[in-house]
This record gives structure tokens, sequence and C-alpha cells, in this order.
């Protein structure tokens, strides 16, 4: 029996706590997907006048877990002209983008209990914001996947859009983050925040750079200004049109979950992570001021997925031509001359 | 020229430099919407809080009943010689008291009816209105065709209607 405790124990503390870290994340980011499905249709219909879902649960809360189980009752249709392999495989592979990604970003500082020394991001790596870039590039290939094996022209469509603009977008997204890198010395996604201390945070220190990567992650994550992949008008569902049931759902799921690890990745990379500038001149207690900075992340994260769901209700969308053009001729020039500010203060203030 | 005065419609090129940017506006836009967000919603809970016409509102046809019982149809038939749809149908006979005529049947096609207030219109004694009633749904096509028993209502419930048909008409 206390072998077996022993085990369990090993089992569990391992790499401190790292199962636990990655339930709770899990967890986490599966009930903030499903909730932001359910403010998405509640701030929408207050900028449109309206009450939006309040019948299922208090004020509609439970809404978008009635939804999930709609679409899981529902009938999974394959058309015929699909590749039927890579027509699955599609999402799987959005949701496991939109999952592993989270895993470099840091809620807060390390914690300390009992002895054992917990950090609270499941993997410290040295190249986490490399990670990110890699794995939110490897996102393209769902939906090209998706657009390709569905075997009908609108999701083609959707698909062949859908690589032109985040593989456009993606290069203004690398470069505003080369200037991040430049002021912190680290692609460490802890270094990074560790060196916005104060009111150092990169949206102040390098606005332009901080305007073109929100831009570039409205693109990445196919959010409303840049959402021509599935541009309902013109190409009835874009890349997702052939799906349904819980395969559509998975699609849903890992746009919501993309919009997250945009605004975590905003915050831990331009609005200096879980730091609340100068709050250890108060003389709180350690315990109190991690709380604070746990809530101060979480803070930051909302309001900037509130944003999201602002601007998309907001502006109309843009067309293909023009996104081009903003991807090409402005973002990607700005965010080559932000490198340059970067490169410029750190000449002159020796930062 | 009073052509002149009328400024032409806004091209591209028209636009100043700060429209140009396209930032402010987006910003202007965002601040629209954060306004709209805060409004108060004029939305009506359907089922539990219902929606109550004015008098001039156009529900489903009733015959009016006079406070002794009886209906105020004279039968003439003008109802249903209007109704555009041919929703109604009635049947005449003679009685004993004053007003000579009486219909036997009175049947309106509630599937039928498209709600035109024609019938009101028409109607020389004032003895079919439109009512406030707007929840109609049936189960059986039989439903559907109200017969005297469903059509009939006391006059004293409809002081609304027969006001604005006094005054409007």
């Amino acid at each position: 029996m206390e072998a077996i405790g022993n085990l369990l124990w090993t089992i569990v503390s391992f790499y401190n706590f790292l199962l636990i870290r990655i339930v709770i994340v899990l967890v986490l980011m599966l009930l903030t997907a499903a909730y932001l499905v359910y403010f998405e249709r509640k701030i929408s219909a207050w900028i449109q006048d309206r009450i939006g879902p309040n019948r299922v649960g208090w004020k509609g809360a439970l809404q978008s877990f009635a939804d999930v189980f709609k679409l899981l009752l529902k009938e999974d249709i394959v058309p015929d002209n699909a590749n039927k392999r890579i027509h699955t495989l599609a999402p799987m592979l959005a949701l496991f983008v939109a999952f592993t990604t989270y895993a470099v970003i840091p809620i807060g500082p390390g914690l300390n209990i009992a002895g054992y020394e917990i950090p609270l991001v499941i993997a410290d790596v040295n190249i986490g914001v490399l990670y990110i870039l890699a794995l939110t590039s490897l996102g393209v290939y769902a939906i090209t996947f998706a657009g390709w094996s569905s075997g009908s022209k609108y999701s083609l469509l959707g698909g062949i859009r859908s690589s032109a603009q985040m593989i456009s977008y993606e290069i203004s997204m690398g470069f505003s983050i080369g200037g991040v890198v430049l002021l912190s010395e680290s692609l460490r996604p802890i270094a990074i925040v560790e060196s916005q201390s104060g009111w150092m945070w990169n949206a102040f220190v390098q606005p332009i750079g901080f305007i073109t990567f929100l831009v570039s992650a409205f693109a990445e994550t196919n959010r409303l200004p840049f959402d021509l992949p599935e541009a309902e008008p013109e190409l009835v569902g874009g890349y997702h049109t052939e799906y349904s049931s819980m395969k559509f759902a998975a699609f849903f799921l890992a746009e919501y979950a993309n919009m997250l690890i945009a605004s975590t990745l905003i915050v831990t990379l331009y609005l200096g992570g879980w730091q609340i500038p100068y709050i250890e001149t108060f003389g709180l207690s350690s315990g109190l001021v991690l709380a604070l900075q746990i809530a101060g992340f979480l803070l930051k994260v909302g309001l900037l997925l509130f944003f999201f769901i602002w601007v998309r209700w907001t502006i109309p969308r843009f067309r293909y031509d023009q996104l081009m053009s903003l991807g090409w001729k402005v973002m990607f020039p700005l965010s080559l001359l932000n490198i340059v500010w970067v490169a410029f203060l750190i000449m002159v203030f020796r930062i | 020229m009073s052509e002149k005065n009328i400024p032409a419609k806004k091209r591209i090129k028209d636009l100043n430099s700060l429209e140009k940017v396209y930032f402010p506006e987006i910003l202007k836009a965002l601040k629209l919407t954060l306004k709209t967000m805060f409004r108060p919603k004029f939305t009506m809970q359907y089922p539990e809080e219902k929606f109550i016409p004015t008098g001039s509102y156009r529900g489903r046809p009733i015959l009016v009943m006079e406070n002794n019982g009886e209906e105020r149809c004279v039968a003439c038939g003008l109802c249903a010689r209007v109704c555009p749809p041919l929703a109604i149908e009635v049947q005449a006979a003679e009685t004993e008291k004053e007003k000579e005529r009486y219909p036997v049947r009175f049947e309106i096609n509630m599937l039928r009816c498209i709600f035109c207030g024609f019938c009101e219109e028409v109607c020389p004694e004032e003895a079919i209105v439109m009512s406030k009633d707007y929840e109609l749904a049936f189960t059986k096509r039989e439903d559907a065709i109200y017969g005297k028993d469903k059509l009939l209502v006391p006059v004293n419930q409809l002081p609304d209607k027969i006001g604005f048909l006094r005054n409007y008409r």
C-alpha cells in the first residue's frame, strides 16, 4: 500500500508537479474557451442593442455547454469527395497546436510550497518564443489541410487565403518579436517578463512593435478584421464549411484557444506579463504579492480578450487585396522600423 | 447653379491624411460600439413579458357580443364579400328581434386570414372588429376554423378598439 502511495507521489511530484500544472492549465484553457464563446455572444449582443443568450442557466451562463452537447450529439458528416484521413487530421492538428502553445507562457513568478519550488509555467524553456512561433505556423497546416481535404471549392478558397494570410502576417509578427528579444536579450518568456520591470513595458517602450504585433495576432488567429478564411458572405464558412459535429467544434474551440494564446502572448511580450509596476515598494506580504500578480496577469488577459471581441464586432472585414497590401506594405515595414527604433534605444540609453 | 453645392461623394483621394492612416478611425468606431454596449436594451422577454398593443392593432378578427349576450352582427355578408383571402363564411337567418337578421353560422378560417382589417372597415354595424389577440397557434387544421363560440367577445372587453373606431374611422 505504501509502495503504491510512494509511486503515486513520485508520479504526481515529478518535475515539480508537472502533471498537476498541465491539468490545471488545460482545464483553465477549456473553461476559458467555453466562456469566451458565451462572452462573444453576449458582447456582440450588447453592441448590437440586444440581450444575448439568457435562457440556459443564470443569464445564459451554461449556454456554451449546451452548445457543446448539441455539437457532440450531431451527425458527423464527411463529404464523399473528401480525403478522409486528412479531413480527420485537420481538426486534431488545430486543437493540438492550440493547446500545446500554452506550455511556455508563465502565469506568475515561482511559487514556494513546503520546500517545493513550483514554477507557474508548464515548461520554462529558453527558446519559448521560438517554440510559440513554430507551433503557430504549424497551425496554418490545420486550416490548409481542412480546406484542401474537404473537396469543396469554398473550403479550398478559405484554406488558400488562410495560408497566404498567415504566412504574410507571420513575418511582421516575427519581426515585431525581434524588437522584444533585442531588449530582453533572451527568448525565455520568464526573462522577457522580468525585463519589463516597473513601467518599462514593451508596449510603451516600442509602441509601433506593439501595434504591429497586435494586428498580426488578429490576423494569425483569423479574427474578424482578418477572418478571410471563414468569410461567411463569400465562402459559406470557409475552411470549415464541410465540417460538422465534434470536428467543427474542434475548430471552433481551437479558434478561441488561439485567441487566448494570442492574448497571453501579447501580455507576456508587451504588457509586462504578471508584473504590476512597483508592487514591491508597497510592502505587502510575499503571498499577497504573488496572488495580486497572478490576478493582474489574468486581468490583463481578460481585458485583451474583451478587446479581441470588441474589435470583431466593430470593424468590417478587409478585402483580400487590402489584407495583403496591409500585411506587406504597412505592417512589414513598420515592424522593421520598430527594430531600428529598439536598436536606437539600446544604442543611446545602453539599456 | 445648385448642382455645385451638392458635395461629391467622398473618394479615397479626398480623404485627409489622418483618415488615410485609418487607425484613428478605428478608435472612433471602437468608441461608438463601447457606448452602444451600455445603452439600455429594449428587448421584450416574450413568453414572460407580453406586448400589449394599442387600440389600432389588427389582431385576430372577433365578433362583438352585446351586453345581453347577443351578437351585433346582422349577417349582411359584406365582410365575407370584401375578405380578400375568402376566410369568412356567413350564413344568415331571420329573427323576431329588431335587427331581423342574425348569422346562424359565422366562421373565420384563421389559416386564411391575412389580418388586413377590411372586414372591420366594411362592417356597417361595428360588429366585426380586429382584436388585440395575436397569439394564434394551432396543432390541427380544424382548430384554425373559428366558429361563433370562439369569435364572440363581450363588448365591454373591447373599449380600446371601439374607442379607436369611433374616433378615427
